[in-house]
């Protein structure tokens, strides 16, 4: 992981202090609502329906156990003894009391963590694949990179006041689990013909109100000229992009009134500027930046475990956890592990204190003290050993983290919906857990296979429901809670977004509804084909029949 | 009287005079001061006139209008000003880097309008070397606001070579 320097600790201080000064000035009355609430958006500080909500950013989803236990620290002292992992790798505190917030900044920075640029209309945290660094066939690990783009964009002055907010994703493994193409940037790690490293630069992709899939402005921008290359787009954004209505604000926008091509023009002309200026990257800050992502002492081992070979024999439990939360890992006698944080009856994303030290200590015990966050609101133990296997899932199941749906219909994302934001149309989480109830079988699960189904409890989308292969959005009708069902959408290499199934139905009706779905997908399926595989085979017309036969 | 400070934070006589928007010619020519800070538009329609008054002469911009627009006329503009509608609206931080980086500017960039403590230190990096203080932002401040880091990380105006190249 990558470690702080005095540099790094220093502007850490120096951020704390001057948030501290102006929570007081706020308090004191200096400073107007007006004026500080962009201040306290830059700290990831929002107000929100019953506390101010704190966003804590978790730099392309990498945590250490120490980091973790620090988390779990402030959600018993400051908070109430949770935390919610949201789709952008970041952890949020629903209770945090104003004052103490520098507090609580101070004591994240003990340990190398902030809030910085967590939300506002500046560059956000900068996210990846949870795989990265230990996927079979990566084609380049992101981290060193994602942190080259940490450091450029951690109050970068020209970009502190953005039209809107600003999201870059970077994607170095062949599966995209990143949602790489819906980002205002998205960077794949490429290699060229010759042999060269680069990435190709999707730019103009988000969800909220105007879904769109980033379009290609360069396919091989070699790494040297990252920074000069992502400068030159930002000051396009920054002095185009529109400030007159905030839901046409974002660079997607921008993207498709002017074309891709004329942008890409732009774009150009603003990086002849910078282009082989003293921001090109060098070959030794590539190196110290790699130097932090170095494999862990992993030991030699064979790709097989007598012991675990008997689980997998009698145990159906272990197996069938092991078939879903289980990944192949790029050394032999190592596997990926994904904690699945939807166990039936808790919010989507959210763990307790006691859970997050639990966590921590098999990340010491079993993984190098190393975790990542994921962007489905899981966490992953990268490096665990084949023989820790079975242990790890006793343990597992003890806490309730054994949850073995990853990758299934009940390892939904969901946003924290109406029952905490105060954007939200409607609820998210009492839908997730309805939902969860119906189909809290295993076998079912089985049955019905990889999905993803994605609850947003409003248009902004945090639920990213356009990109789920079900999608469910919250919306008002005149004062009351219903929702909208999309199909077919998809958040990997082929990103597609949902297309609306039709009428948005009651809260109570949901279950049923994507009983429905499924349903039809079940009956009509081939073989091995994936729910959204059937869907694009036969699209949207069988859904809509039979759902809406019924119902209405 | 709003309290203008150079970019070490030192406060100094504002000997300009500033003209609205939909300022004339006839108000340059009836005004008795010498230095007149005019609206682009203004500039753009009278130049020849304006030149020939003898006075000396900056221009402010709006956050809506490009510092490109002045291209071949910094030569005779000792002042170029970038007006903050509000602090939120950041269009000007790359005016001034524009303007200092690839139009080689090197006379005065004044930050006007909403200038409030919380941002002078992003201002200055991009390369604005003085600051029309909002009338409620006390001088000291102001000042602080100025040293609100001690380093950054980024290739700027006001130090070129990123910390990646200055790393020890």
């Amino acid at each position: 992981m990558y470690r702080y320097d005095n540099y790094d600790q220093q502007m850490l201080q120096d951020r704390i202090a001057q948030f501290r000064d102006q929570t007081r000035r706020f308090l004191d009355g200096e400073l107007e609502s007006s004026q500080y609430q962009p201040l306290r958006l830059q700290n990831g500080l929002y107000i929100q329906r019953l506390a101010p909500m704190l966003r804590v950013a978790i730099p392309y989803g990498c945590l250490s156990s120490r980091q973790l236990r620090k988390l779990a620290h402030i959600a018993r002292f400051y908070d109430k003894g949770y935390g919610h992992f949201s789709t952008r790798q970041n952890i949020q505190f629903n209770w945090p009391k104003l004052p103490e917030v520098p507090d609580i900044l101070a004591e994240l920075a003990e340990v190398e963590m902030h809030a910085i640029q967590t939300s506002g209309n500046c560059i956000r945290n900068t996210t990846t694949d949870q795989f990265a660094g230990v996927a079979p066939r990566e084609i380049e690990d992101s981290r060193p990179w994602c942190e080259i783009i940490r450091q450029w964009s951690t109050f970068h002055p020209e970009f502190a006041h953005l039209p809107r907010k600003f999201k870059i994703a970077v994607c170095g493994t062949e599966q995209d689990q990143a949602a790489t193409q819906v980002h205002d940037i998205g960077l794949y790690l490429t290699r060229n013909f010759t042999g060269d490293l680069g990435f190709q630069v999707l730019v103009g992709g988000g969800l909220g109100r105007t879904p769109v899939i980033g379009q290609v402005i360069r396919e091989f921008l070699p790494w040297q000229h990252l920074l000069t290359y992502l400068d030159a787009i930002l000051r396009v954004y920054n002095r185009e992009g529109r400030r007159d209505n905030k839901y046409k604000a974002r660079i997607k926008i921008l993207v498709k009134e002017l074309g891709i091509d004329a942008f890409r023009d732009r774009v150009e002309a603003a990086w002849d500027q910078g282009r082989d200026g003293p921001a090109t990257l060098t070959e030794d800050e590539v190196r110290r930046c790699k130097r932090f992502f170095t494999d862990p002492p992993y030991e030699s081992l064979p790709d097989h475990n007598a012991a675990v070979a008997a689980a997998l024999a009698t145990d159906v439990r272990f197996t069938n956890w092991h078939d879903r939360n289980v990944r192949q890992h790029k050394r032999p006698g190592y596997r990926i592990v994904t904690l699945c944080l939807k166990a039936t009856g808790s919010a989507p994303g959210d763990l307790s204190a006691e859970q997050m030290d639990f966590v921590a200590e098999l990340a010491d015990r079993y993984s190098f003290s190393e975790l990542r966050v994921t962007h489905e609101q899981n966490l992953v133990l990268t490096d665990v050993r084949l023989q820790d296997l079975p242990a790890l899932h006793a343990a597992l199941l003890r806490e309730q983290l054994a949850t073995p749906y990853t990758g299934l219909l009940n390892d939904m994302i969901a946003c924290p919906g109406g029952d905490f934001c105060s954007l939200a149309n409607a609820k998210s989480i009492p839908i997730a857990e309805a939902i969860q109830r119906r189909f809290d079988d295993v076998e079912l699960q089985k049955r019905i296979g990889e999905i993803t189904l994605n609850i947003s409890g409003c248009m902004n989308a945090c639920g990213h429901h356009h990109v789920g292969n079900i999608g469910i959005l919250g919306v008002d009708k005149k004062g009351e809670e219903f929702y909208q069902v999309t199909l077919g959408g998809s958040s990997d290499r082929k990103a597609a977004l949902g297309k609306v199934l039709g009428p948005s139905f009651a809260q109570k009706d949901m279950p049923e509804v994507v009983d429905k779905i499924l349903q039809v997908y079940l009956a009509r399926r081939t073989a091995d084909e994936r729910f959204i595989d059937t869907y694009q085979r036969i699209g949207i017309e069988p859904f809509q029949e039979h759902v809406y036969a019924t119902t209405h | 009287m709003p309290q203008l400070i150079d970019v070490l934070g030192n406060p100094v006589e504002n000997p300009w005079l500033s003209l609205a928007k939909d300022a004339t010619l006839e108000e340059v020519r009836q005004s008795s001061d010498k230095l007149l800070l005019l609206p682009f538009q203004l500039w753009l329609a009278e130049k020849a006139a304006l030149l020939a008054t003898g006075k000396t002469f900056g221009v402010w911009l709006d956050s809506d209008q490009s510092c490109e627009l002045l291209a071949g006329d910094l030569g005779l503009l000792p002042l170029v000003a970038l007006n903050f509608p509000t602090f939120m609206d950041g269009r000007h931080y790359s005016s001034a880097v524009v303007l200092r980086q690839q139009m080689q500017y090197d006379g005065d960039i004044r930050a006007i309008g909403d200038v409030l403590r919380d941002q002078l230190f992003f201002m200055k990096r991009c390369g604005f070397s003085s600051f029309l203080l909002k009338d409620s932002v006390k001088l000291e401040d102001a000042q602080r606001g100025l040293r609100d880091f001690t380093t950054s990380y980024q290739s700027t105006v006001e130090q070129p070579e990123p910390l990646f190249r200055r790393r020890a």
